[in-house]
């Protein structure tokens, strides 16, 4: 039987990526939040054994193929990001919920700036100052998914936090 | 002392497998780029992801459903007897064209020059359209079990919208001519000038690059793919010139190109083989 983490854990990056293929109007398209990075990235707080930079890495190859970018080219990006995550996850943890919403901010134009920097070396990049606007719309979401997902992992991973 | 060393254990083993994860990835990207020889992988994980792609497909398509349910029979009469003079103008139509291809065969045996290929095209319907709002790629339901293939001309009723650059299972993604990583090889009907229109990002704009200042052309002549570098079969429309201008000390003007089909609108799309066996000639529609 799979431990129960695990199953929070895959439903709810699932969902992520749902939300992220959902089709959208043109203007809220420029607006859409990078949900897979988002609840990567708290996972990656929350239950650091479990959600590393192996699953970050697979949900970027799965990322990669659904937005048709080169494959790796997200990939890398959440790579890091996770690896950021781990290294300072227990700081991160003792933060207020504004402070982790803006460190979140960064994290999320950290991913962004990877992903543009591969998309300049191969093709055309865009070109234009909404591209950093998810992670501002990343940011300010983040203490309503955190908690949401604090009561998923309290309801579901029984562990021993909290 | 020995939880500390496990710490640091982790913590060099994390640093390790970041570095192999990066390096691997890397290694994807250039793989990806220079050979493109990931397909099968891309194929493989795009099957992982299917059912989620399926799902949020779900609620539109109900609403299309309750949308056709609904519709009433007096609507239904309307569009019917609409449907059928408008069916009745075409086949006039393409009586007169099929005289015109045999005369245009026959003066083509006489001057000598070899018959041109005829076409065959199957109906696909567009699936998804990509989330990233800075490409224009949309999914259609055709994979390879339908004839699909890399770089195969897509068009709608009114034009040339763009060419399949992935197939998938079940799925294939096609870029359309309004993505600034895509060009169309043209020509000018009015005067056979060739060149070459590029995407922009935008889909109600497309631009004609490295045209002079003196060529001969207005505003309204229609561009066609000219089938030079042989993806697109040629006298397909692609747009009409929408704007020039000839800005002193530049070396090309600069055109814009309104794109003939309808590339936000478009619901059902087609796939065109242009190199396809004559006896295959007509419109074959099959559904999944």
């Amino acid at each position: 039987m799979i431990p129960r983490p695990y199953i929070s854990i895959i439903v709810s990056l699932s969902v992520a990526l749902m939300l992220n293929m959902l089709p959208l109007p043109d203007w809220a398209n420029y607006a859409r939040p990078d949900w897979v990075t988002l609840v990567l990235i708290y996972w990656a707080m929350a239950l650091p054994q479990i959600a590393g930079v192996l699953l970050a890495f697979i949900f970027g190859l799965l990322l990669d193929v659904s937005q048709t970018t080169l494959l790796g080219q997200h990939a890398v990006a959440l790579v890091i990001v996770i690896f950021l995550v781990q290294r300072l996850y227990l700081r991160i943890r003792v933060y207020t919920l504004i402070q982790q919403a803006m460190f979140v901010g960064i994290l999320l134009v950290i991913k962004q700036l990877i992903v543009l920097w591969v998309s300049g070396i191969t093709d055309n990049a865009p070109d234009t100052e909404m591209y950093f606007l998810p992670a501002l719309v990343g940011a300010v979401i983040w203490p309503w998914l955190f908690i949401l997902l604090r009561d998923i992992r309290r309801r579901f991973c029984q562990t021993h936090h909290h | 002392m020995v939880e500390m060393n496990a710490l640091f254990q982790t913590r060099a083993s994390l640093f390790v497998r970041t570095i192999v994860l990066v390096i691997l990835s890397i290694a994807l990207m250039v793989a990806d780029h220079r050979w493109n020889h990931l397909e099968t992988l891309r194929t493989g994980l795009s099957n992982l992801i299917y059912p989620l792609r399926y799902t949020i497909n779900i609620p539109g398509e109900f609403i299309q459903w309750i949308d056709e349910s609904v519709t009433s029979h007096n609507d239904l009469i309307d569009e019917n007897l609409e449907l059928k003079q408008e069916r009745l103008l075409y086949q006039v139509r393409l009586q007169k064209m099929d005289t015109l291809e045999l005369e245009n065969q026959r003066l083509r045996k006489l001057l000598g020059t070899p018959k041109k290929a005829s076409e065959r095209v199957l109906i696909a319907e567009i699936f998804s359209v990509d989330q990233d709002p800075y490409k224009r790629l949309i999914t259609i339901n055709k994979d390879s079990a339908d004839g699909a293939y890399v770089g195969q001309a897509i068009i709608d009723a009114n034009g040339i919208m763009g060419q399949i650059i992935h197939v998938e299972s079940n799925a294939s993604t096609v870029m359309l001519i309004s993505d600034s990583n895509h060009a169309v090889p043209i020509q000018i009907n009015r005067t056979g000038l060739r060149g070459t229109v590029f995407g922009t990002g935008d889909s109600s704009k497309l631009e004609l690059r490295f045209i002079p200042h003196n060529a001969e052309i207005k505003v309204g002549d229609v561009v066609s793919s000219s089938g030079l570098g042989g993806r697109f079969p040629p006298n397909y429309p692609v747009g009409v010139i929408s704007k020039i201008e000839r800005p002193a000390g530049e070396t090309f003007a600069s055109i814009d190109i309104e794109p003939a089909a309808k590339l936000d609108q478009s619901r059902e799309v087609l796939m065109l083989w242009h190199n396809a066996p004559p006896d295959n000639y007509g419109v074959e529609s099959k559904t999944k």
